[in-house]
């Protein structure tokens, strides 16, 4: 098991960050943390535009931004304005101009497993969050079945981040809970079981998962303690 | 069988896809009466298919379209949040990890089986893409359906009477479900996996072979 107060901690100071610099410290703390060689944050918007922040060798950046391996690169082929994450055996390196890229990759220790989550913004704003590293097909599948779901809220975290530097974006929107996800955080602040929860707000456990869910996804949490003491902290909720 | 499909890629399946939103039509509009939009040319489609929504179809032996369904995730804008606030705790729900699911759709003179198989590519796609719930607005009578095939929703409300009845409701992963549901398609896990990774890419097994 992974620490969970280390990962807290970082998504705290990626929340706080008052500059871009705050993103690339992130995915430098993050790596260190699931103990995969890299974690990158690429932005592409609908005007091409590009920015990226990660732990990849300033060669291999240039080399990709040189290359304009954007148009060859299955990963992005792969992912661009869909919205499921994806295993990078699962993509398509059969042409020829990709099997180049990947060797060519490789060869610059991008690493030879990677997880891509792409994420949807407003207006066309598309980005992609990856974890790449250099291990077996077992090592990898461990890894991914452990932390694909911490992987996947982390990736929108970051674009929550990096669009609320947009500089003609009004600052986004603080995530209001709903009334049913403040109730079901209070409670659980109050140190009531999932169970009792449930049976205070006549819901199932199921439903009070899913506000719990959505409490912890608007709260940037990646586990219910952490979001609790983010609502406590924001003054979302009382007790 | 089951196809797994963007609205960017729907143009690979031409047929395939007018008659998903023709067969919508004569659903939505014809046998429910729901104040759908449908084109001249008798396509039944909403806002939310701008949006680049998966497409889950079962694709008839003829390659005609047996039945469908829609999926978002709830970090945009979706259905349940946009009109049903009030069925789903006064607020948006949102996260990556909570998919939408909507216009569940049976061609007429589908039988139960498509019913079944949708339900079980829905199962497919919380397992693979690590999903913890689907959230879903669909027709209340479609819920007996649901209950026939082993997939019940637990219903979070409705709302209109008659045919115009609408209910929200929560899908949640549970390996029983999935087995049932699978029986009742008579698909099987083999099946379903290579028809996901027909779609999505990877290996047909469940496990990821031993290789490299």
């Amino acid at each position: 098991m992974l620490d969970q107060g280390s990962l807290n901690g970082i998504l705290k100071d990626l929340e706080t960050a008052t500059a871009l610099e705050g993103l690339q410290i992130a995915t430098e703390a993050l790596s260190a943390h699931f103990g995969v060689d890299h974690v990158v944050y690429h932005w592409v918007d609908s005007r091409g535009d590009q920015y990226g922040c990660g732990t990849y060798s300033e060669a291999w950046k240039k080399r990709y931004l040189d290359q304009n391996y954007l148009r060859v690169d299955p990963v992005i082929a792969g992912c661009y304005q869909r919205f499921h994450p994806v295993d990078w055996k699962q993509l398509d390196w059969t042409g020829k101009p990709a099997r180049a890229f990947l060797a060519e990759a490789i060869a610059y220790g991008v690493g030879n497993q990677g997880y891509s989550v792409p994420v949807r913004g407003p207006v066309g704003q598309f980005a992609l969050f990856t974890v790449s590293t250099n291990c077996s097909d077992d090592k990898w599948r461990a890894f991914t079945e452990d932390n694909s779901r911490d992987l996947i809220l982390i990736a929108h975290y970051f674009n929550r981040k990096a669009l609320a530097f947009e500089p003609d974006r009004s600052e986004e929107q603080a995530q209001a809970l709903s009334p049913r996800e403040t109730d079901a955080i209070t409670l659980i602040a109050l140190g009531y079981s999932r169970a009792q929860v449930a049976e205070a707000l006549a819901i199932s456990e199921h439903t009070l998962r899913v506000y719990i869910e959505s409490a912890r996804f608007k709260l940037g949490a990646t586990n219910t303690t952490h979001a609790v003491a983010r609502a406590l902290s924001r003054g979302l909720i009382v007790v | 069988m089951l196809r797994y499909v963007y609205a960017q890629d729907l143009h690979t399946v031409p047929e395939l896809a007018h008659s998903m939103f023709q067969d919508r039509a004569d659903q939505f509009r014809d046998r429910l009466g729901w104040p759908v939009d449908v084109s001249d040319e008798g396509a039944e489609r909403d806002s939310y298919d701008d949006l680049n929504p998966l497409y889950v179809i079962w694709e008839k032996p003829d390659g005609g379209h047996g039945g469908s369904m829609r999926f978002l995730p709830t970090t945009g804008p979706v259905m349940v949040n946009d009109v049903f606030g009030d069925m789903i705790g006064g607020g948006p729900i949102r996260s990556p990890l909570i998919w939408e699911c909507t216009r569940f759709c049976l061609s007429r003179g589908a039988d139960r089986r498509v019913a079944a198989a949708l339900m079980l590519a829905g199962g497919e796609i919380m397992d693979r893409f690590r999903l913890t719930s689907f959230v879903g607005v669909f027709d209340a009578r479609m819920v007996r359906v649901y209950r026939a095939i082993g997939a019940s929703p637990e219903v979070l409300g409705s709302r209109g009477t008659g045919h115009d009845r609408i209910s929200v409701g929560l899908w949640h992963q549970t390996p029983e479900a999935r087995a049932r549901v699978g029986a009742r398609a008579g698909i099987s896990d083999a099946q379903s996996a290579a028809w996901f990774a027909r779609a999505f890419g990877g290996d047909t097994e469940r496990d990821y072979a031993l290789s490299a």
